[in-house]
């Protein structure tokens, strides 16, 4: 008899604390933060001063206080500085590839390494990045219509009014162009290598790309 | 674009990157950040109590106090901080707002002294945060509202030089400036007063006659009364005239209530007098004299509570008229029930349905004289029925307009609010012009030419501002765009470069809608370009490329002499009228150039005949330099209103 009150009360006992797991794992859900690692560890992974990195780390912790970015916060952050246009498709183009773990959001760890390769990485470096950027199902190869889309998208951040007007299809004469520049053996896709070489036998190319060498 | 994001602006731009190999154009030279230093942490010391942020923080509002180089002016040498001798409460809120983005209304605070903090650190109030808005402008009325009550106390003395007419009618408005007008209004109160109980003591029967029969007063005493009605109603003409007279806007008194109750109030016995003693017309007369009563309401000039009892009822109209809906409805119900109930009973009083309407009022109202009452069973079950909904249907509308009752009292606000919510509209779309303003800034610092400097290829290209005191411009604009915005304008540039498109506002867009559907039919003749309404430009201040081609067209148009298409930009406000010599165009831009501006929001077109040659197109641009890139406007566009005019 004992022993079956026992048995009893311990059941109850034990629902109550499962209650108690269930709304504490809640309360984790919407209060998932993140604390980036240390900053010396970051230091070494990145190309980035301690003083560089705390200034991201701020400017970083200001937008997003849970310490991870989603998509909708990033599109919302990029769209800030094109008020003319649309910026959510290249914002989303954006989103994947500095989330190189594809899960969906980024923390700042992500964010530094995509920067540090963007503005202290090797011109090589830079244009792996871009190539990543422009191939958007990571096939290794870009065809044309990865490439329309990202024109595309770049467009759209211009917005309706612009001059000289928008007309026809723009985006695709500026795909033809670039796959003439970069598709060497003429196979219809771009590959790194054919994309890194047509880039470096780029002049203007090279000099826009040290423009952002004193961003930070 | 907001401060908050600014922070991720380094990241935006190295995103750039990625438009670098889909560009086909150089792209143009990035702002340096020319006194780069480390971020540091600055003291603000207010009131001894210290507060401590980055520089960065404050330089995101550059026209503010703390944000540009004021500050400068109250930096103490000694302790290496700013000090500043005001509140350290208020400026709590004022520091958050540089961190945040975001200004709050502390609601302890009082709202002058947290005006006065805003307005010493150059803080415009109105982009106070949504959370706060409302608490503020409240405030803000209420302060005003007293104010404005404390200043009307003070309003004793006259203002000087004021004309006789306009010191009659302020003794009007307000008796109790003067001794002469409260002695006016006093007089005035009692011959109302006089006039009102005459009228009411005339029927009142006095004494007998010897033959036998109560006469009224007034036909006893007939003279006496006819005195005192002339000496009231002679007062009360004289005191209509002098107001007449007096009021500023004779047209709007004639109009008003006050004015009109005057009239009615004298008129019935101008009418008596003029009248003869016909036996036909006196009924009407009698009729008249009915209208004497309404000398009562002059009463309402000396009495507050009666002006507002009348506004009261007036804008109660609505209720009251649903009321008065309701009980019609309800009485002609019953009353047609109540008729064909008590039809059959022999000598009922309910004889039609209209008869049957005092009844159906009188129980509906409970009140039951009694002269009416149903005999039949039916009759009396539905009478019962009446007398219970008679008093539901009266019982519901009246506590509305008890409630309008008091919602007038609130009246005065509720005005103001409506103002409020008018500056709410206006705060609104400023916040919208303000949100757009990061994308009308750059267009704007585009059409100043400031992104010229930044020409990558072009570095023979000097920036062709107009000679008019160009250069103190250009450096009052570099110095109020902070680096922040022009990183952005950079981006933005860069952007443009990558697409060969360029970012322009709606107005010039249409334009070059047009310009390009120009291009497209180079009318030569007559028939087809008189067809065209809207006709394309041909000098505009922005295409030169256009020019070029229309140019072309144009010889080949001109060869035969026949008439062109050109349209002239005349930029209101623009110092030199175009200088062609054209003579009839030389006629329509001397009108064009008296065109009142502020009419000419829309492109307006006009058609003029020229009958030159082509050349005289260059000269509309007589400084314009024929660079490869369309975006090099030479003088800064003050961003005027255009007013485009075609020539045919």
């Amino acid at each position: 008899m004992g022993a079956v009150v026992g048995t009893l009360t311990m059941q109850t006992r034990q629902r109550p604390s499962r209650a108690r797991d269930k709304v504490d794992d809640e309360l984790e859900m919407t209060m998932v933060s993140h604390r980036p690692e240390g900053l010396e560890q970051l230091e070494a992974q990145t190309n980035f001063t301690k003083q560089e990195l705390q200034v991201l780390y701020r400017g970083f912790k200001n937008e997003c206080p849970s310490g991870v970015v989603n998509e909708e916060t990033f599109k919302h952050i990029y769209a800030q500085f094109f008020p003319h246009g649309d910026a959510s498709t290249y914002a989303h183009y954006l989103f994947n590839a500095f989330d190189t773990r594809n899960n969906g959001s980024i923390k700042f760890e992500d964010f530094v390494m995509g920067l540090s390769t963007l503005l202290r990485g090797t011109v090589r470096d830079k244009l792996e990045w871009t190539f990543h950027l422009y191939d958007i199902n990571r096939d290794g190869f870009i065809n044309r219509e990865e490439m329309t889309e990202i024109v595309r998208a770049i467009y759209d951040m211009m917005g309706k009014y612009t001059y000289p007007a928008l007309k026809g299809d723009v985006p695709k004469q500026h795909v033809d162009t670039f796959f003439e520049k970069m598709d060497k053996n003429k196979d219809g896709v771009v590959t790194l290598e054919e994309f890194v070489i047509a880039c470096q036998e780029d002049e203007n190319m090279m000099r826009s790309m040290q423009l952002f060498e004193n961003v930070m | 674009m907001a401060a908050g994001v600014a922070a991720w602006l380094p990241f935006a731009r190295a995103a750039a990157i990625g438009w670098m190999p889909v560009a086909n154009l150089p792209m143009p030279v990035a702002p340096t950040n020319k006194n780069k230093r480390q971020d540091e942490l600055i003291i603000l010391n207010v009131s001894g109590r210290r507060f401590q942020t980055w520089r960065n923080t404050l330089d995101r509002y550059p026209d503010t106090l703390l944000g540009s180089s004021e500050k400068e002016f109250f930096f103490n040498e000694e302790t290496r901080e700013y000090f500043f001798d005001r509140d350290p409460d208020s400026f709590r809120s004022i520091l958050n707002f540089y961190r945040t983005g975001k200004l709050h209304y502390p609601r302890y605070e009082c709202i002058s002294a947290y005006d006065e903090e805003l307005a010493f650190f150059g803080i415009i109030p109105e982009i106070i945060s949504d959370c706060c808005y409302e608490e503020y402008k409240d405030r803000k009325r209420e302060n005003t509202e007293r104010l404005m009550d404390d200043l009307e106390d003070n309003k004793d003395n006259k203002p000087p030089n004021m004309t006789f007419r306009e010191t009659m009618w302020r003794a009007f408005e307000n008796p109790h400036t003067s001794t002469m007008a409260l002695v006016f209004y006093y007089v005035t109160g009692f011959f109302i007063a006089i006039s009102v109980i005459t009228n009411v003591v005339e029927t009142v029967p006095c004494g007998t006659t010897p033959n036998q029969r109560d006469i009224p007063c007034g036909e006893r005493y007939t003279e006496a009364f006819f005195c005192m009605d002339t000496a009231c109603v002679m007062i009360f003409t004289v005191e209509y005239l002098m107001r007449l007279f007096a009021a500023p806007s004779r047209y709007r008194f004639m109009r008003s209530v006050m004015s009109i109750i005057d009239v009615v109030a004298i008129l019935p016995y101008y009418i008596g007098l003029v009248m003869t003693n016909n036996e036909d017309v006196s009924g009407a007369f009698v009729t008249l004299r009915v209208f004497r009563v309404f000398r009562i309401f002059k009463f309402s000039r000396h009495s507050q509570g009666l002006r507002i009892l009348g506004y009261t009822l007036k804008s109660c109209a609505s209720e009251l008229g649903f009321l008065l809906f309701s009980l019609t409805m309800a009485i002609i119900i019953f009353a047609t029930v109540m008729f064909y109930a008590e039809k059959g009973s022999s000598s009922s009083k309910f004889t039609s349905i209209p008869a049957s309407f005092w009844y159906t009022i009188v129980t509906m109202t409970t009140l039951g004289y009694g002269d009416m009452v149903p005999k039949t069973i039916a009759g009396k079950i539905f009478g019962s029925i009446c007398s219970l909904s008679g008093v539901l249907v009266i019982a519901l509308p009246v506590p509305v307009i008890v409630s309008n009752f008091s919602r007038i009292y609130h009246q005065n606000q509720r005005a103001d609010k409506r103002r409020a919510q008018k500056v709410q509209k206006a705060r609104l779309a400023r916040m919208r012009i303000s949100k757009a303003g990061s994308s009308t800034a750059f267009l704007h610092s585009k059409r100043n030419g400031l992104n010229q400097s930044l020409e990558l290829t072009l570095p023979y290209y000097k920036m062709k501002l107009s000679p008019q005191g160009s250069l103190e411009e250009d450096q009052q604009l570099k110095k109020t765009t902070s680096l922040l915005e022009s990183q952005h304008h950079h981006l933005l540039h860069c952007l443009e470069k990558t697409t060969n498109h360029e970012f322009v506002d709606e107005r010039l867009y249409e334009q070059g809608y047009l310009q390009t559907a120009l291009q497209n039919f180079p009318s030569q003749s007559p028939s087809l370009s008189s067809e065209e309404g809207v006709t394309g430009t041909c000098c505009s201040r922005r295409t030169k490329k256009n020019i070029q081609a229309l140019n072309a067209t144009h010889t080949h148009s001109h060869t035969h002499n026949l008439q062109e298409l050109s349209a002239l930009h005349i930029h209101c406000g623009e110092q030199q009228p175009l200088n062609t010599s054209r003579s009839s165009l030389n006629l329509m831009s001397d009108e064009s150039g008296s065109l009142n501006c502020k009419s000419s929001g829309l492109v307006t077109t006009a058609i003029i005949s020229i009958p030159t040659p082509p050349s005289n197109n260059s000269r509309a641009n007589p400084d314009a330099p024929p660079p490869p890139n369309p975006d090099a406007p030479p003088r800064p566009n003050p961003g005027s209103d255009v007013v485009k005019i075609s020539a045919l």
